[in-house]
């Protein structure tokens, strides 16, 4: 075994969970906070990607005023979506509110394939190309790069919610909305904050991962990735996202790297059967499902 | 208005057909759909075994879904072991249709009840994604067993035979797909007159009070992935014989989307519901076309529209039922039916 070559994959691997790992939290956030399971999470983050390339692309601003105001638009979505699909099935059962999620990521790929085209495209180059090695190991670039400012993002969100007054009112909402209601804490805004905060943490994700791999209309289906990701870590835990995410990143590239690239699903859905036969909550997750 | 319908017994109170009138329209219905492929054109038959083979599966899904409460993501894969059941039936053995259909419906019930069993320990949407993972599974399976799916190639297979009468053309075909999807859709309207199917309903309705009823919820949950299965093997198997060719790309994720989008349409709980939202989803593609190849003359670009916009619409109808007509399309064909009933007393 070439422990160099497993030592790089592992690295590039772990990298790329760590942006699953992002954008699991934008779910969990999400989720948390309204308990919807967001499915759209993936077509959120391409909606961002072809905002950047709009910007950086057609208009040709720099890729450093392009990415905040991809990211923005990202999360102005966000909040629309809570405002005009989210709100309006408040007390409908889950599993309208999944349908929904879904039936908006259709039309998000219909949009994008309307103004864009089907073809896949590459992001303007805006990460440094200088090769980045740690110890013997290289890694490439915009892996690199990419998981650094995702970390940047990550880090600035633990800090928020464990310190701000912003961060509190929804911690406070996701353990007990009534209790939250009545100290005075506006559930209705902490609902559409949840969601504008969710989709900026997948935005920025969308579009690193978008300028590593490319972007097309399918680009949605890192979502099934992310799916596993926080269903393996626990729904509503943060730091179960988090291990989650490095650990299905690094399983799947390790996966693809010596199985073959057809190996990538089948390997992270294999532990997310194995979880929720085991532990359905996850690994991190508050147990709470009932079992009938 | 009706008058003079008050029932006396409970048989008479759960009888399909409560009165001469429709029993009336649906002969004529049955009738119809007798003429029908001797009057339409190719197009409208290929329309019409199209909708027939959807109204089977979506049958199937409203049985697990709309009925029981499990909702599933696996409708696709289900068809998908149906068709290459079929398909290798046909290359292999020289079974007549029936009983290949039958064998379809068989094995995807077997693994229907597999991907069922973690509905013992998860519900809601984690039984949603414990069958997402079983289509990715089978997807896998589809394009990596070489040997009896072909791979990525997939596999054509011979027309379907029967006492030496082979059905290849859409026209023989629709003798085969539309009886067929009107007598399981009678059948699941049976099921639901039984103790089973009524173990179903309380299911859905609070598992828990289910089971202090004494309703054996693993079992019952079970035989529901296998019926549903069951019909979505059929219908997978008749996709097979339809197109003759079966790939891992003819059942795709997107598959058990539309499906689940035909069953909440049409309205969760709600056979003829299911019947209409399964013919409607299955017509908007064709009217889509229609249009695109009016406006072509005028926008020669319309050809490239079609695909997002249907992605689109698709998208906008799932949103756009649950929020504003969660009961579907069944709940408005009620609200005709009342109408003219209560007519010229309420309007």
């Amino acid at each position: 075994m070439d422990w160099l070559f497993f030592g790089e994959i592992s690295l590039a691997g772990l990298a790329m969970g760590g942006l699953y790992g992002l954008i699991g939290l934008g779910f969990v956030i999400i989720y948390k906070a309204t308990r919807v399971i967001n499915f759209a999470i993936g077509e959120i983050m391409m909606f961002a990607a072809y905002l950047f390339l709009a910007f950086a692309g057609g208009m040709e601003m720099s890729p450093w005023v392009a990415l905040p105001l991809a990211v923005l638009g990202g999360s102005v979505l966000g909040g629309v979506i809570e405002k005009v699909m989210i709100r309006p099935m408040l007390g409908e059962s889950s599993i309208s509110v999944v349908m929904v999620t879904i039936g908006l990521a259709s039309i998000l790929v219909g949009l994008v394939e309307l103004g864009w085209g089907a073809d896949p495209q590459l992001l303007p180059e805006f990460l440094p190309r200088k090769p980045v090695f740690l110890g013997e190991l290289y890694l490439a670039p915009k892996i690199a790069y990419g998981f650094l400012i995702g970390a940047t993002l990550l880090l600035v969100y633990l800090l928020y919610f464990r310190f701000s007054r912003g961060g509190v009112a929804l911690r406070a909402t996701a353990s007990d909305q009534a209790a939250a209601y009545s100290m005075g804490i506006n559930v209705r805004r902490v609902f559409n904050l949840a969601w504008v905060f969710g989709s900026l943490a997948a935005s920025l994700a969308g579009v690193l991962v978008a300028a590593t791999g490319g972007l097309s209309p399918q680009f949605g289906a890192v979502g099934l990735s992310v799916l596993v990701v926080v269903i393996v870590g626990g729904l509503d835990s943060i730091l179960g996202a988090l291990i989650a995410g490095l650990f299905i990143g690094w399983l799947e590239t390790v996966a693809g790297a010596y199985l073959g690239g057809q190996y990538r699903m089948p390997a992270t859905f294999a532990v997310l059967a194995v979880i929720l036969v085991l532990r359905p909550y996850g690994l991190f997750g508050t147990h709470e499902i009932e079992r009938v | 208005m009706r008058i003079g319908d008050a029932k006396q017994s409970y048989e008479a109170d759960e009888a399909i057909w409560t009165s001469s009138t429709q029993k009336f329209w649906f002969a004529v219905f049955l009738l119809v759909l007798a003429v029908f492929p001797f009057v339409a054109d190719a197009y409208l038959l290929y329309i019409g075994c199209l909708v027939g083979i959807a109204v089977i599966s979506t049958t199937g899904l409203n049985i697990l879904t709309g009925f029981t409460g499990l909702i599933s993501l696996g409708q696709a894969g289900f068809m998908g072991v149906g068709g290459y059941t079929v398909a290798w039936f046909s290359l292999h053995t020289a079974l007549p249709f029936p009983l290949t259909l039958l064998l379809a419906g068989l094995l995807t019930a077997a693994v229907g009840i597999l991907v069922g069993l973690p509905s013992l320990r998860v519900k809601g949407l984690y039984l949603a994604i414990a069958t997402l993972a079983a289509s990715v599974f089978l997807h896998f399976i589809f394009a990596e067993w070489q040997a009896v799916t072909g791979g990525m190639g997939g596999l054509s297979l011979p027309p379907a035979h029967l006492f030496g009468l082979t059905f290849q053309s859409d026209f023989e075909m629709y003798f085969i797909i539309v009886p067929l999807a009107v007598v399981m859709v009678l059948a699941a309207k049976n099921v639901f007159r039984t103790r089973t199917g009524r173990a179903f309903i309380a299911i859905r309705d609070r598992d828990i009070s289910a089971e202090i009823l004494g309703i054996n919820l693993l079992r019952y949950k079970l035989m529901s992935f296998a019926l549903s299965s069951f019909y979505a093997g059929v219908a997978g198997g008749l996709f097979a014989y339809f197109y003759r060719v079966v790939t891992p790309e003819s059942f795709p994720l997107s598959l058990s989307i539309f499906y689940l989008a035909a069953v909440i349409v049409g309205g969760m709980g709600n056979l003829l519901g299911g019947i209409l939202g399964a013919a409607f989803m299955t017509l908007i593609p064709e009217m889509l076309n229609l249009l695109t190849a009016t406006l072509t003359p005028f926008y020669p670009n319309a050809p490239v529209f079609m695909s997002p916009m249907l992605g689109i619409i698709f998208g906008a109808l799932i949103v756009g039922f649950l929020i504003f007509e969660p009961n579907g399309l069944g709940e408005i064909w009620q609200r005709v039916r009342r109408f003219f009933r209560l007519w010229p007393f309420r309007n």
